[in-house]
């Protein structure tokens, strides 16, 4: 396909079956005058790992925060499109971007749990949320979920900082998923972690599919072999003189890796570029 | 061939080199002559501290640690020619007066620190505020005794109100900058994490920054009383001086070190002694808030 | 707004929006921070406004004469201050001199490699414990102790070298030459701290290069580490500067209260703020208007110094940013 100056690439759509629970619509998302990403379709389905996953610097963790509007806290950052959830779009006026992320859990690059001791990190969401139940009931299941519960259980009260970097992780996805959120993102939250530690996180997220909602982003291809349902691949334009990110396929992730429809896909897949 | 032009150097011409250690080599002479001056200048260094201590425990501590302790804890300052007689109403008169001021300092300045250092640390009022709040650690303290004369003492007389204040203008310096340090170094991951949790920018802070820094601020806050209790000139003509025990905050008010600035230019020998013993009373209370500092400030990240 | 992600709401058991009140009170704690650090702001700016308006008298009858006025008198009200600047930036020069050299020699000492860095935590504890020592005792310490001590060497330079301006005169007590030196004492931990801070600031990689060429120790120090260090020990010693002509109580105690000038280290003088500390309690309203016009000069020397020392600090800072 020739890209002339008008005429840019557009993924074609991908037509979720599940149930879509974010539905999110990038026309362009701008840093300043700096257009960061343009053009991405991306749903995300129910109870599925969607994964993204494509070169540095094209945009995949833009849009990954872009859903529950973590970017506000960079004040150049100007999103043009809609992100429905729940049948609202969540870039609307009205709403409130602290309320989003009340119902989307978040899991960072590098672990980063609170100063304080383990159960109060897995507690900071019940608390936070006026949880009035039975705090310890839901702090230990909280802990099994991410698979932490039996290597703390006794030492609940010494500081989260006092794990290793693999059981720091942990804690920070029995943290998010304290509060029973429906969706949980993940940014590339294995790549601060030693191999042995990241697949302990990979088989917890194929555990946590079955409750949970997942878009992760990884820069690890055979991650996404391993663990995504679905797989979003995005890449880099340069073409208008800048560097814009834009998604290039979205498919099945047996589709993406084994037929894929995009020479570009087939290139990064096959390792041409990276 | 190439155009380098290197050429080939036979060995013999090539002198061996000496690789032992040569003491008097003329560098290796420069070298340890300068160590020595400089290991001297430091010890010089050392020797007005250790004057200072050794005084204050052998002219002041010898008064203090007499039979006369309680006496001397308690009772009121001496006039001219009485023998006798205690600091205790300085004391109290600088723990109240550095009170006042902490209670007005600390609140606005871990405040402002959280404005500086969390909510808009780039914008043009955190900048200024910065910047002028280091600007007045460099100021004169007299400067904060003449500022508050004549806002309050002009209309209202010589009271323990305006020394306190005066001494919260210069704790605000020191409680603002050191609390802004502690929680701009609160690691930007963690506030993210709070963010990602939905919480709002004031429970960003009060749940995670300001314990994650408490520590830090703490120091700052210790520090700031420590150096108060020291000061005196902002005290000369705010707070005055009383030989009395403090009844009204409305009055003047004794304090410790402008004991030692009125006694220590007195002629009568009993005086003399109680301005050192007040001299150790008051380095022993800074000496104390100080260490209290260090040994706080570990942080917990 | 709380009807917005119902459903949302319903799949979590747990997650709800901020009620109201938590909405409320993150709305005043913010406005509460924004007003403290305007508070600061404001606070400078009156008390520059304020003093200025208590000399505005005081101004408005002497003029400038009365910066270049020698005589201080309450009686016949002539006021003049040349005595007390010369005092101050006199007293402080020679307080910089000394003090800035064991300052940037102790910093030296303590970032070069020169004790084993428990050491150098002890040496560092013993400098900040100077720093902790107050004026007054520095200046009870100057009188009964320090006097006496060089009154004697002061005596033996004024008889043999007195034709010498700086040994001029003799020294009876108090005077130039203690004063100078508690100040110098004084002002080394701010330029021996704010020194080591520069000297930390030299990117490792400079002193490695150092010495990877083969310089002993020292050559490394003077030719390489100081000049790299430089614009940040410049910094030092002009805060440190500012700090001496801010210095009251020691100063009051130990420098005479006399309105002479004089290159003798052994004149008695006077400082701008030793000059406050002693007038001000006994002066009537005239005298006053007239202190508040020398500590409205004191504040914008400061101010000026002040400024201009932090500026070189900034560019310091912003320098080795670059570098990093």
């Amino acid at each position: 396909m020739s890209a002339t100056a008008k005429s840019m690439f557009i993924a074609e759509p991908f037509n979720a079956t599940g149930d879509v629970v974010i539905d999110c619509h990038v026309e362009k998302i701008f840093y300043g005058d700096f257009l960061a990403v343009r053009d991405s379709k991306v749903p995300i389905e129910k109870k599925k790992i969607t994964g993204f996953i494509g070169p540095s610097g094209c945009g995949k963790s833009t849009v990954l925060r872009s859903l529950n509007r973590m970017n506000d806290l960079i004040p150049s950052f100007r999103f043009v499109g809609n992100v429905v959830y729940h049948a609202q779009d969540v870039y609307a006026k009205q709403v409130d971007p602290v309320v989003v992320r009340r119902y989307i859990g978040m899991v960072f690059q590098q672990p980063n749990p609170f100063s304080m001791s383990i159960f109060d990190n897995v507690a900071f969401g019940l608390k936070l949320n006026r949880f009035k139940g039975n705090m310890e009931e839901k702090v230990q299941k909280a802990l099994e979920r991410a698979a932490l519960w039996k290597e703390v259980k006794d030492k609940l009260k010494n500081s989260g900082l006092s794990l290793s970097g693999g059981q720091q992780q942990r804690l920070c996805i029995a943290r998010a998923i304290a509060t029973d959120p429906d969706v949980l993102l993940m940014d590339e939250p294995c790549s601060a972690l030693d191999p042995i530690a990241t697949r302990q996180v990979e088989e917890l997220m194929l555990e946590l599919k079955q409750r949970y909602t997942v878009a992760l982003l990884t820069h690890n291809m055979q991650q996404a072999t391993r663990v995504a349902d679905t797989t979003a691949f995005f890449s880099v334009d340069i073409s208008a003189g800048g560097r814009t990110g834009y998604l290039v396929e979205m498919g099945p992730t047996r589709q993406i890796f084994e037929n894929p429809k995009e020479k570009l896909t087939k290139d990064y897949i096959s390792g041409q570029f990276s | 061939m190439s155009d380098i032009g290197l050429i080939l150097v036979p060995d013999e011409t090539r002198p061996t080199p000496q690789l032992g250690r040569q003491a008097f080599e003329k560098r290796a002479l420069k070298s340890g002559f300068l160590t020595g001056v400089t290991w001297l200048l430091a010890l010089v260094a050392a020797v007005p501290l250790f004057s200072v201590i050794y005084l204050l425990l052998v002219r002041g501590g010898t008064r203090l640690f007499s039979s006369d302790f309680a006496e001397i804890i308690t009772g009121l300052p001496p006039a001219g020619f009485e023998m006798g007689g205690g600091i205790g109403p300085a004391i109290v008169g600088t723990l109240v007066m550095v009170g006042i001021g902490a209670v007005i300092s600390i609140p606005i300045g871990i405040l402002a620190a959280i404005y500086l250092a969390v909510l808009e640390p780039r914008s043009k009022v955190a900048n200024t505020a910065r910047f002028l709040a280091k600007v007045l650690t460099g100021f004169p303290s007299i400067m904060a005794g003449v500022f508050v004369y004549g806002v309050l003492v002009k209309t209202w007389g010589y009271s323990a109100w305006a020394g306190g204040i005066a001494l919260s203008v210069l704790m605000l310096r020191t409680v603002v900058l050191a609390a802004e340090e502690a929680m701009a170094q609160v690691p930007q991951r963690m506030k993210d994490a709070a963010y990602g949790m939905g919480c709002t920018r004031t429970q960003v802070i009060l749940k995670v920054v300001l314990p994650t820094g408490l520590p830090g601020i703490l120091t700052g806050v210790l520090l700031a009383i420590a150096g108060a209790s020291g000061e005196s000139a902002p005290l000369l003509f705010t707070a005055l001086f009383s030989n009395y025990y403090i009844s009204q905050l409305s009055e003047p008010i004794a304090s410790l070190s402008i004991l030692i600035y009125n006694f220590s230019g007195m002629p009568f020998p009993n005086q003399i002694e109680l301005a050192w013993t007040a001299s150790l009373v008051l380095v022993l209370i800074v000496l104390v808030f100080n260490i209290l500092a260090r040994l706080v400030g570990q942080p917990k990240v | 707004m709380a009807k917005l992600f119902e459903a949302a709401g319903s799949a979590s058991s747990v997650s709800g929006p901020p009620t109201t009140a938590q909405y409320l009170s993150d709305r005043v704690f913010r406005g509460i921070a924004a007003f403290s650090a305007l508070l600061i702001i404001f606070l400078t700016a009156y008390i520059l406004w304020e003093v200025s308006w208590e000399a505005s008298p005081a101004i408005a009858k002497y003029g400038l004469g009365f910066i270049t006025g020698t005589e201080w008198n309450s009686n016949k009200e002539v006021f003049g201050i040349l005595p007390e600047i010369w005092g101050t930036l006199y007293s402080s020069l020679l307080a910089l001199v000394l003090g800035g050299t064991f300052g940037i020699g102790i910093a030296i000492f303590l970032t070069q490699d020169f004790i084993h860095h428990r050491l150098a935590t002890i040496f560092r504890t013993i400098v900040e414990m100077l720093a902790a020592i107050p004026s007054v005792v520095f200046g009870l310490w100057g009188i009964y102790v320090l006097i006496p001590l060089i009154k004697p060497g002061a005596e033996w330079l004024h008889e043999h070298l007195g034709w010498f301006p700086l040994f001029s005169t003799d020294l009876a007590g108090p005077g130039m030459a203690p004063a100078a030196l508690v100040l110098a004492i004084m002002i080394l931990p701010t330029v021996a701290a704010i020194s080591v801070d520069a000297f930390r600031r030299v990117p490792y990689k400079v002193k490695e290069a150092a010495y990877g060429m083969g310089t002993t120790r020292w050559e490394a120090i003077l030719k390489v580490m100081l000049p790299t260090a430089s614009s940040g020990i410049l910094a030092a010693l002009v805060l440190g500067f500012g700090r001496a002509l801010g210095e009251t109580m020691a100063l009051a105690m130990l420098i005479g209260n006399s309105d002479q000038i004089s290159l003798s280290l052994f004149s008695p003088a006077n400082t701008l703020a030793s000059l406050l500390a002693s007038t001000f309690p006994e002066a009537d309203q005239v005298q006053v208007q007239a202190l508040m016009y020398a500590a409205l000069i004191l504040l914008l020397i400061t101010f000026i110094v002040n400024v201009a020392g932090l500026a070189v600090q900034q560019y310091t800072i912003r320098k080795f940013e670059g570098k990093k």
